[in-house]
């Protein structure tokens, strides 16, 4: 079962690999008639410009498919066929973590590998959900899988751990709570910047840049606004669910276990930073004279402290939670 | 959110008064420290003020590691520790920034919550003039009541949806009906503000009267300790708290029981303890990792275990001494280390003297499951075939200089010194339970058997449901905060055209206060009229 999972987890990365080489196929090859169409659709939120300035960004952009039902070109299939790929790779990324639970005869959060690839499990899910509801967000599976690409990469590379019974200190129900409310939210937030880069990157090319992560803006339908306001969504609903696993659940945890509730051990430490930084998110965007671009490199740079509390923090500190330790 | 940045400054016409420039300066650094930008960078430099935190070891989360941090970087050491590198997080400037940061709160958040009141108390203003230019817009529609009555019906919907609705007759005989709803978007991020606050007052009160101790318990009723000071290996007060507020209870431990996987990966540890507290009886108990034994005012954690040798030492004289003596784990399989040592022996007794040259001293390591092979380390944690492999000194153990040395290695010093002396062979001398060691004097050592001690973390934290209590409210306000959204609607009814129709004419507008995406279908349901023109809101009365 163990070996199953390892290749089941082998095969995911493959197809979210392929995944990603189709999302790009229909990045190079996707007809400029399409997405020009969409691009140069007049922007919904530009109607409420005259509205009383206490209204911030009012009606909702819905974006859809152009109703252009025209044969599909060469890029409207490869993004059809990414799309189908990276449903397969969601599949077999899910059949994963079951063999991998099975193995183990519990949940499989027991360790760094298995916590890294549940969180991308989630960010992953949460993609596909959006990408139902939004369907002209599908360009944005190419960067999506390549994070996934990476993030289960390194996560295999550098953390991967053999199955094995969770240590005396794990057995608790707050350890389900916990890790399993943590993992929820770093999937959203790990998944939320993608279209936090995006945003930057359209709104960048729509006005004027031109150098090279810009340019990749040029084949972007969906507005820049449309894009900021996914990216504020994703971290709004992640954030009270973070706050909760992290800063009381874990707490409620390590109270239990340690006899303190927070001690900053380096992973505590890192949480703390992780909040901080999506509070000052959430903060920048509600602040009027704040720009949403700045707002939004805020919420990379959780991203980044995520990424550091993720891997970071494990391999380069050693502290309580060294449980979690690669390998 | 509405602007909460520059707020107009109170509104009276600024008559040319010379201010006193230290009160302006005064009143504009507080408008400073209190503006959103401010907060932010404050959150930041938080942020990045904890990073060092996680860098260097820390004395509150592991005071060996700082030992190990000055071994290492000797130069560099002192200087970390004088910027309060090891403490970061009770440091002057970690806690400067907070403060500053908690101080604007208070100073943002005090006249958000009187604002706050303030619209509480008021109705909605009536229709802007415009409601074309509103976000959202329903055009004029008929109905046949009159104004009056359309007007009501329409307040009535409003208000069962919890709108908070005012209905004011307008001079053309119409009326306005204007209607706001989701207050609480801004009870709840006020909410959390102050419970921010509350966790924060509640921390602190926490580390000024709590305390803490860990203590290495052995197995049996001879090992047992009470709670004070001086039976702690180390402990901490909180600047409040004296010696003698600690609750009274004594605690010994009958039993300790750990199994294992087959790999040697822990399974369960249990304690099982006898309890006296107060001027009460000894009462068993049991507790575990993550289920800890909670007395009144202390709670017991189980955070490690090992063991220790039983060993009785017989001097030259034929004096005996036995001692129980914890070897610490190293690694997984708890290969252990320890000492034991022996100042008060080979005593002669005729002269009843005490030979400081004589006394002894055995190193070594402990293994619960030795291999046949005779390897140094453990191959399974559970004490299946115990062995100590020991080596023996005589000589000054340096334990009367009343420097303070670890309790589980001899002095080195005294090694290097020449004052101890090894006085067994090369290879340690192995052990196993009932066997006893003759040494060069013809002293003996004998290895006794073993016993179990537990690691026990003792605790007290008296605002610890406080702190828990603000972060439930806190994720509650925020909760609030992020999902609530603030909106208003207005109606504006104007009696129909034409003397004799009685009818009257429905115009809508709708304002979303906050990113509000499913605003456009509320205010579609809002204005929805049947074709007969029933009541808004009444088409969709049926549907789920
Ligand atoms: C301890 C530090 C602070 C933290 C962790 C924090 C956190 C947050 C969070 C997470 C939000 C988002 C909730 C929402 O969008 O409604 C928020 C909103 C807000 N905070 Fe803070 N805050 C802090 C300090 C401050 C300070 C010092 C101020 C005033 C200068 C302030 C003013 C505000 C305001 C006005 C909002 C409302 C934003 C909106 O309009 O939605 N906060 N805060």
């Amino acid at each position: 079962m163990a070996n199953l999972s390892d290749q089941l987890m082998a095969l995911a990365v493959l197809t979210y690999l392929a995944a990603m080489v189709c999302y790009a196929g229909e990045y190079a090859f996707g007809r400029r008639s399409r997405i020009g169409k969409a691009a140069n659709r007049p922007a919904r939120q530009l109607v409420g410009a005259g509205a009383p300035v206490d209204a911030e960004v009012p009606a909702d952009p819905v974006v859809t498919e152009p109703a252009a039902p025209e044969k599909p070109g060469r890029g409207e299939w490869a993004g059809r066929i990414a799309v189908a790929l990276n449903v397969v790779a969601l599949a077999l990324h899910l059949g994963t973590l079951v063999t991998r639970g099975i193995a183990a005869d519990r949940m499989p959060w027991g360790n760094m590998y298995e916590y890294i690839a549940s969180a991308a499990f989630v960010g992953s899910a949460v993609f596909m959900g959006v990408l139902l509801r939004r369907p002209a967000l599908r360009h944005l599976g190419l960067f999506s899988s390549l994070a996934l690409v990476m993030l289960l990469g390194a996560a295999a590379l550098v953390a991967y751990t053999p199955v094995g019974p969770l240590v005396p200190a794990l057995h608790s129900y707050w350890f389900i709570v916990h890790v399993s409310t943590i993992i929820i939210s770093s999937g959203i937030f790990l998944i939320g910047a993608v279209p936090a880069a995006m945003f930057l990157i359209k709104n960048g090319y729509d006005q004027g840049k031109r150098s090279f992560p810009y340019t990749l803006g040029k084949r972007v339908p969906t507005p820049a606004a449309a894009l900021e306001r996914l990216t504020f969504r994703l971290h709004a609903f992640a954030f009270p669910l973070f706050t909760f696993g992290a800063l009381i659940a874990g707490p409620l945890w390590a109270e239990a276990s340690w006899g303190r509730y927070w001690g900053w051990d380096p992973k505590e430490v890192w949480a703390f930073i992780s909040w901080v930084v999506y509070a000052a998110y959430l903060h920048a965007r509600a602040t009027p004279s704040v720009k949403r671009t700045a707002a939004t490199w805020i919420a990379l740079l959780g991203f980044v402290t995520m990424l550091m509390n993720l891997f970071g923090v494990n391999l380069f500190f050693e502290g309580l939670h060294s449980y979690a330790n690669a390998g | 959110m509405t602007v909460v940045e520059d707020r107009p400054a109170t509104a009276e016409a600024p008559q040319p008064r010379r201010v006193n420039p230290l009160w302006a300066l005064l009143r504009n650094s507080w408008r400073q420290l209190t503006s959103m930008r401010t907060a932010l960078v404050l959150l930041f430099l938080l942020a990045v003020a904890a990073i060092p935190g996680s860098y260097f070891p820390q004395t509150s989360v592991n005071r060996e590691r700082v030992s190990q941090y000055y071994t290492a970087h000797p130069d560099l050491a002192p200087w970390v520790a004088r910027l309060g590198g090891f403490d970061v997080f009770a440091s002057a400037w970690f806690a400067a920034i907070y403060l500053l940061l908690f101080t604007s709160l208070v100073g943002c958040v005090l006249p958000r919550l009187r604002d706050h009141a303030r619209a509480m108390a008021s109705m909605p203003p009536t229709a802007p003039k415009r409601l074309e230019r509103l976000p959202q817009h329903a055009a004029a529609s008929t109905r046949p009541e009159d104004p009056a009555a359309a007007a009501a019906s329409l307040a009535r919907t409003l208000r069962r949806k919890l709108f908070r609705t005012r209905v004011v007759p307008l001079p053309d005989g119409g009326f306005s009906v204007a209607a706001e709803k989701g207050y609480l978007k801004e009870t709840g991020n006020l909410l959390f503000h102050f419970a921010l606050l509350a966790v924060l007052i509640g921390v602190g009160f926490g580390h000024w009267y709590g305390w803490h101790g860990n203590r290495l318990l052995v197995t049996g009723a001879d090992q047992g300790f009470c709670n004070t000071i001086t039976q702690y290996d180390d402990s901490a007060l909180g600047p409040r708290v004296d010696a003698g507020d600690l609750p009274k209870f004594c605690m010994r431990m009958t039993d300790f029981e750990a199994t294992y996987q087959s790999t040697g990966q822990p399974k369960s540890f249990l304690a099982s303890v006898e309890v006296k507290e107060g001027n009460g009886t000894y009462q068993p108990a049991d507790f575990t990792v993550n289920d800890p034994l909670r007395l009144h005012h202390a709670n017991v954690h189980l955070i490690g275990q090992g063991y220790a040798p039983i060993l009785r030492y017989t001097d030259k004289y034929g004096v005996s001494q036995t001692k129980i003596v914890p070897f610490l784990p190293t690694d997984a399989m708890q290969t252990s280390t320890g000492v034991a040592q022996f100042p008060d022996v080979n005593i002669d007794p005729k002269t009843n003297q005490r030979d400081p040259k004589l006394q002894v001293g055995f190193e070594g390591v402990f293994l619960p499951t030795g291999s046949t092979d005779g390897s140094a380390t453990s191959t399974f944690p559970a004490a299946n075939n115990p062995m100590l492999y020991l080596a023996a000194y005589r000589g000054n153990l340096g334990l009367d200089v009343g420097k303070a040395g670890s309790v589980y290695a001899l002095d080195r010093g005294q090694i290097t010194n020449g004052e101890l002396k090894k006085v067994s062979g090369e290879r340690p001398y192995a052990l196993k339970p009932g066997q006893t060691w003759t040494l060069d004097d013809g002293s003996k050592l004998e290895f006794v058997g073993t016993r179990q001690f537990a690691t026990l973390s003792i605790r007290y934290d008296p605002t610890q449901t406080t702190v828990l209590a603000g972060a439930v409210l806190g994720l509650l306000g925020l909760m609030l905060s992020l999902f609530v959204h603030r909106r208003r609607v207005w109606f504006r009814v104007s009696p129909a055209e034409g003397p004799d129709t009685g009818g009257s004419v429905i115009e809508a507008g709708g304002l979303p206060r906050t990113d509000y995406p499913g605003f456009a279908a509320e205010f579609a349901a809002l204005t929805r009229t049947d074709t007969d023109g029933g009541p808004p809101g009444h088409a969709e009365e049926g549907t789920p």
